[in-house]
């Protein structure tokens, strides 16, 4: 059933005409959500004995590769995207990849440190969602952060300075791997706690709103939060379901389901694993993708974000993901089954566009080398301006702690503590 | 929407598309009191060295005008309601998010009337969810408006402790300066009548640690208008305490518009024997107990801090310079309290002003008990402060 029901998947004629609607999109609008995993209706129980790679293949990997088995290619018109999409794609994904795996090169070399989280593994997601983003959108992220804020645009040497802690890095070197924030490109961060980024999303959705329905604008911005797992067990995130909701706020909120929080079992932590049922709980259209199959991926995500633009509402997007590292640099990533991470680095997103864009005939083998070779380059050259950037002066100490230095108020002598001279020297009381 | 910009005779640089790049920090009036030896009548109105008027011709033009006084009275939380009305109207980015902030008007009536003015949206009634609606606050600030929090009862912003924290105080930090945090957090917090000890909290001293954010707290309708518009016109977010049980302080505030500074301390009685510092409620005691100690022939001088973070040194410092006593009078708990920062502050910066150590009367380190006699034994009670000046004085 799963296998024919995914061939009509990728003709976007079929799915309206399809007999078995899928429970997420009985939900709402008449949009339905191209790409996303037809889940069987019947639902079947958590068998906590059945490991958890197991357990997933009986439901999904039979969908997964379909996209890229699929070799009926007579013309373009069946293909998901065009030959510019595919290598823009490709391009932000190798990116993705290739500097995350720098950041651990330079990681161990002790040339960042703290806590570095790696995305490799994710860049379906998100490459699939960002890169159909315009740049008034705006983007929320957790820990893990450095792709979002590359697929959003924010150059990949301010992201490495950063990392480095220099004051070229993106947030003058203040921040660090956990908050990358852009307000060029509008990555609004960047968060060391989990689930406390949802409400800053949804503000963002709702100043979309506002501008549209107060300053009487023609305001389209949408806003995507991308959080864990483990983040849909707190108690922001359903808050945030509630209010979207209920004033049809334009955000996507992405789940990237890669099954684990540091060393927990998205299995042991949750009573209903299915994490996209959560949305039609609170009035949304939830969906499961395949998060390991960029082109699954931005078929929803299309759907998704139209809807918000049109100003439908939220959508709440589970993509299936898993990362080949451990949770951070610092994870030494025991428990995890090897099995489990074999099975998945077969199913590499990364390979499996660059199949599809050569079967399909998109793109040459030697493009494809064109743009690594330039990507790695890029990456050497952010390490490269990062190691030369300077470090931030004491001077930079009592910056930005206020918008306002007024802020640190009146010293003994009558004059507001930022006048005093020893204050641009970083040096003075306050 | 540029017309009005330009009838408060606000200057922009350019009144552009984007709207949100209209109000820089240098066209607005922030007014910084040039005089702080003038002695003030007690009922505590005050003139400012500086006051913006508005294009109000009507007084001048009506001489049989009823009142005989300049200004109107009203009660402090219309006060509050006028100048975040005003605001609103001066500023269409300037929304309030809160519990029952809208179709009720507010369970203190500080929004009356404000949601059927200004719609649903920009006095937004939020479900109850105060970590979420504060983080949502805080991204709509980043993202441009200028949102207002209410915490129905202050105790329940420690529910949204994470967000005013880490967002609030850190984000600008955390983010090299890219994205400022304009908001207010504002809500009545203190001790009242017998609400027990969870709607009685003092959060002043929890919040005075994170860094990148200003507390307030007000204590007269003309210090809760002028620092209400003060915090909403501040770049920096600002946490504006008031107090559940000066709602109804009635006092006669001046028709011109003003507001006042977030970062100094307000002088309520001048005097030469012994400095009192105090705020919000607290500084109505410390009043009653001026009465009995001018009685007895005491002079002491009375301020009212009104910035709890960061303190007002010069105004402090002077007073220590010239009573050389000092007794701080509060409402939050001994530990950790206001009170505790306030007198380390005043010992590393004036410790060789002083003749005697400085005394603290601060509440019991004890729940806010309910019944009615335990409740006033854990407040300091008039009383309390005749007799610690009596003595600060002996020495």
């Amino acid at each position: 059933m799963a296998c024919s029901a995914t061939a009509k998947i990728l003709q976007p004629l079929s799915i309206r005409s399809a007999e078995k609607s899928q429970s997420c999109s009985k939900m709402l609008s008449p949009s339905s959500f191209l790409g996303s995993t037809p889940l069987p209706k019947k639902l079947f129980s958590v068998n906590k004995t059945i490991s958890p790679l197991a357990r997933r293949s009986a439901t999904i990997v039979a969908v997964s590769s379909d996209v890229v088995k699929e070799k009926k290619l007579k013309s373009t018109q069946n293909l998901l995207i065009t030959k510019e999409e595919g290598l823009v794609l490709y391009e932000d994904m190798y990116l993705g990849r290739a500097f995350e795996d720098m950041c651990a090169q330079m990681y161990y070399r002790g040339k960042m440190f703290g806590f570095v989280h790696l995305y490799n593994g994710q860049e379906a997601v998100s490459t699939g969602f960002i890169k159909l983003l315009k740049k008034e959108d705006c983007v929320v992220s957790t820990y893990r952060d450095h792709v979002h804020a590359l697929s959003k645009g924010v150059p990949a040497r301010q992201v490495m300075s950063e990392l480095f802690g220099k004051t070229t890095g993106c947030c003058r070197g203040q921040g660090g791997s956990m908050h990358m924030f852009s307000k060029e490109h509008n990555v609004l961060g960047g968060f060391a706690f989990i689930g406390e980024g949802i409400p800053v999303a949804t503000g963002a959705a709702f100043t979309s709103k506002y501008k549209r329905e107060v300053f009487k604008e023609d305001c389209d911005e949408v806003t995507l939060a991308f959080f864990g797992d483990g983040t849909c067990n707190n108690g922001q995130f359903f808050e945030c379901l509630n209010m979207a909701t209920l004033w049809k706020l334009p955000i996507v909120f992405v789940v990237e389901n890669n099954l684990w929080a540091i060393g927990m079992s998205h299995l042991r932590s949750t009573s209903d694993p299915q994490i996209w049922k959560k949305g039609p709980a609170f009035g949304m259209p939830g969906v499961h993708v395949d998060g390991m199959d960029v082109l699954k991926v931005r078929e929803v995500a299309k759907e998704a974000v139209s809807r918000a633009r049109r100003g439908e509402g939220p959508t709440l997007v589970e993509c299936e993901t898993y990362r080949f590292r451990g949770h951070s640099l610092a994870d030494p990533d025991e428990l995890r089954d090897p099995a489990e991470k074999a099975h998945y680095a077969t199913r590499d997103p990364i390979t499996a566009l660059k199949k599809y864009v050569i079967e399909n005939k998109l793109a040459s083998e030697a493009e494809l080398k064109a743009i690594e070779k330039k990507i790695d380059e890029e990456v050497e050259e952010a390490v490269e301006f990062a190691d030369k950037s300077p470090v931030p002066e004491r001077s930079q100490l009592l910056e930005n702690v206020f918008a306002d230095p007024k802020g640190f108020g009146i010293g003994p002598d009558g004059k507001y503590r930022c006048e005093d001279p020893k204050f641009t020297q970083g040096t003075a009381q306050v | 929407m540029a017309a009005m910009l330009h009838s408060v005779g606000v200057t922009s640089a350019s009144v552009t598309s984007n709207k949100f790049t209209a109000f820089s920090i240098n066209s607005l009036p922030v007014i910084r009191s040039e005089s702080r030896t003038v002695s003030f009548a007690i009922n505590g109105t005050r003139k400012t060295g500086k006051v913006t008027t508005k294009a109000v011709a009507t007084q001048a033009e009506n001489p049989t005008s009823a009142a005989s006084k300049p200004g109107h009275e009203l009660l402090l939380f219309e006060a509050l309601r006028e100048g975040l009305e005003e605001e609103m109207d001066r500023d269409p980015r300037v929304c309030v998010f809160g519990e029952d902030v809208g179709h009720y008007g507010g369970s203190y009536k500080v929004t009356k009337g404000l949601a059927d003015k200004y719609g649903d949206l920009r006095v937004l009634d939020t479900p109850i969810a105060e970590n979420s609606f504060t983080g949502m606050a805080v991204g709509a600030a980043m993202t441009g408006l200028r949102p207002i929090v209410e915490g129905m009862n202050m105790g329940f912003l420690l529910l949204a402790f994470n967000q005013i924290s880490d967002n609030c105080g850190m984000l600008h930090y955390t983010s090299g300066g890219q994205f400022t945090i304009p908001t207010v957090i504002r809500g009545p917090g203190g001790v009242g009548r017998q609400l027990g000890a969870e709607h009685s909290q003092r959060l002043e001293s929890y919040f005075q640690s994170i860094p990148g954010i200003q507390m307030v707290a007000c204590s007269t309708p003309y210090n809760a208008k002028g620092l209400m518009k003060a915090a909403i016109r501040s770049e920096n977010p600002v946490v504006l305490f008031e107090h559940v049980l000066l709602y109804n302080l009635k006092e006669r505030i001046p028709d011109e518009e003003y507001i006042l500074s977030l970062e100094e301390a307000e002088m309520v009685r001048p005097g030469e024997h012994v400095t009192i510092l105090t705020y919000s409620r607290m500084r109505y005691h410390v009043m009653q107990a001026a009465k009995t100690l001018v009685n007895k022939g005491y002079d002491p001088e009375v301020i009212d801090i009104r910035s709890l973070k960061p303190f007002d040194l010069y105004t402090i410092g002077n007073s220590v310079k010239k009573t050389h006593r000092v007794l701080i009078v509060e409402e939050c708990m001994r530990t950790g309290g206001i009170g505790a920062s306030l007198t380390a502050s005043i010992n590393e910066n004036f410790h060789d002003y002083l003749d005697a150590p400085i005394v603290c009367l601060s509440s019991q380190d004890v729940p806010t008990p309910y019944a009615g006699t335990l409740e006033e034994w854990t407040v300091v009670q008039p009383s309390q402060i005749v007799t610690a000046v009596e003595q600060l004085c002996k020495q």
